[in-house]
């Protein structure tokens, strides 16, 4: 006998449905509470007390920018490589540990080939070094 | 079907007659409603301990802080200062709610929601006994993996769209640590998931055992070393000294949270109380043996349920221990060693182990070091 027909997904559905109604139910219960009356000076965004000089969304460091390109290529790898190890051991079992073993081994040094290159490139260095060209002042 | 709560339930005589009652007086087949009823309670009960197991996570922090500098810590409220969390909690709620006038409105307003969300949400999977678990996922921890990068998200929200310099700095900070850690965490993962051939935590739970000769932090070498490489990178990851630059407080202000007030405010603060309680729980699960109890002494019973829950908590109460301990023992790092320390060190080990792993599965296949030794 199938006790409920569910889908396996269905408990998590509710459960994150129980928690965005929590956080919700929360944040307009203590609006009903909360006092209200903002003025121009509380308003600002906090700069230590001075005005606030221009905005925050400028141009920003391009360090973040690589990492985060860095961050993708290992992200796609390890989504690729989840179903892989999981596998693995059943695949062993099967006789075929040593075709999946060269694969994944493969596809770790083809990633490692690149990481190796970003590594030598610098772009994992957070502070690089500036050689000012020869003659140069300070 | 049957690792779920409802499933635990379902083998009891009394839940069957239940379902037949109800299947009798409204005239079709209720076991779906019963299951959804009992799975809306138990959410709702399991995301209510959730929160005070935040609320707990604050108070442990203060008191524990307090204990290693020798000073009393907040012990007013109620015996030994308990009730605390209670009075901020209820100081939270009503505080003032201050949205800056330059502000991305929406992204500002959505930004606590999902920070704390992708926490519960990995509440589904958590295994706290063999019976009391929402869903045993088959893609448990991929789904865990998942859901809690929201909170990386929430947290680089929170700080873009403040439109403040400082949770502007903090955000990104944010973002690039728990992006960056991620990687050496997911490597580790996959070490344990090599062994235990499935991604739900009955499946890794199934080939432990209580002792910590059947954990399998000490099944070999690789295992050993990729626990530490994961307890690196789950403190990086929830923002916890030394890795807690997003929010360090004596240079960013607080980091993203700086323009957050009142209740908006207490969801960063708890989502990150309750996230280091879930990479704690998903630490005990794979390396530490869970919930697993010598001998499963109890069994499926009640009783063995309330034990396994008991065994459960007290490993990850440690764990939680040790992480306040190490907030409190070490001084911040600089961004530039934490990103060297990430992909220079933890990521290149991480890979280590995971080709270690692999060649050993090949070689030995599920045995463990000791069964090789004992041999």
């Amino acid at each position: 006998m199938i006790p409920y027909n569910f889908d396996v997904f269905m408990p998590v559905v509710i459960l994150l449905f129980v928690g965005v109604a929590m956080v919700v139910v929360a944040l307009i219960a203590a609006k009903i509470f909360r006092p209200h009356n903002p003025n121009k000076i509380k308003n600002q965004e906090y700069e230590c007390g001075e005005n606030p000089i221009g905005v925050a969304w400028s141009v920003f460091n391009v360090r973040f920018y690589v990492i985060g390109l860095i961050f993708i290529i290992f992200d796609v790898e390890s989504a690729l490589m989840f179903p892989v190890v999981t596998v693995f051991r059943r695949m062993r079992d099967q006789g075929m540990g040593g075709v999946v073993l060269i694969e994944v081994l493969l596809f770790i040094l083809i990633l490692l080939a690149g990481f190796a290159y970003c590594w030598r490139r610098g772009d994992l260095d957070w502070v690089k070094s500036y050689k000012r060209p020869e003659g140069e002042s300070k | 079907m049957e690792h779920t709560i409802v499933g635990y339930f379902l083998q009891f005589e009394i839940m069957k007659n239940l379902v037949e009652m109800a299947s009798s007086t409204l005239g079709f087949n209720a076991s779906s409603i019963i299951a959804f009823i009992i799975f809306l309670t138990a959410s709702l009960i399991l995301l209510l301990i959730a929160a005070t197991i935040g609320g707990l996570g604050t108070f442990a922090e203060r008191k524990i802080s307090a204990d290693m500098q020798m000073r009393p810590g907040p012990n007013r409220v109620g015996p030994y200062g308990i009730v605390q969390m209670v009075a901020d909690f209820i100081k939270l709620f009503l505080k003032e709610d201050i949205v800056p006038v330059n502000a991305d409105r929406f992204l500002f307003y959505i930004a606590p929601i999902l920070a704390i969300v992708g926490v519960l949400g990995t509440f589904a999977v958590l295994p706290i006994s063999s019976g009391l678990i929402i869903s045993d996922l088959n893609v448990a921890l991929f789904y865990a993996v998942g859901i809690s990068s929201l909170v990386g998200l929430g947290i680089f929200l929170g700080g873009y769209a403040s439109n403040s310099k400082w949770s502007m700095l903090g955000g990104m900070r944010g973002a690039a640590q728990i992006v960056s850690y991620e990687i050496p965490v997911i490597l580790s993962m996959f070490t344990v998931i090599l062994f235990a051939g499935g991604l739900s935590f009955g499946a890794i739970l199934e080939n432990q055992s209580g002792g910590p000769i059947g954990w399998y932090l000490f099944h070999n070498p690789f295992t050993f070393i990729a626990f530490f490489v994961y307890f690196i990178g789950i403190l990086a990851e929830t923002n916890r000294a030394p890795f807690d630059l997003p929010e360090s407080e004596s240079e960013l202000v607080s980091g993203y949270n700086t323009e957050f007030t009142g209740m908006r405010y207490a969801f960063f603060a708890l989502a990150e109380y309750m996230e280091v309680f879930v990479v704690a729980a998903f630490a005990s699960a794979l390396f530490l043996g869970g919930y697993k109890i010598p001998f499963n002494i109890g069994g499926d019973s009640l009783i063995g349920q309330v034990l396994q829950a008991g065994m459960f908590f007290t490993k990850v109460a440690l764990i939680y221990y040790v992480v306040i301990w190490i907030r409190w023992t070490l001084p911040r790092m600089r961004v530039d060693n934490l990103m060297t320390l990430c992909w220079k060190y933890l990521t290149p080990i991480a890979f280590f182990n995971l080709i270690g792993s692999a060649v050993w599965i090949y070689y030995f296949g599920n045995k463990s070091m000791w069964n090789l030794i004992f041999s």
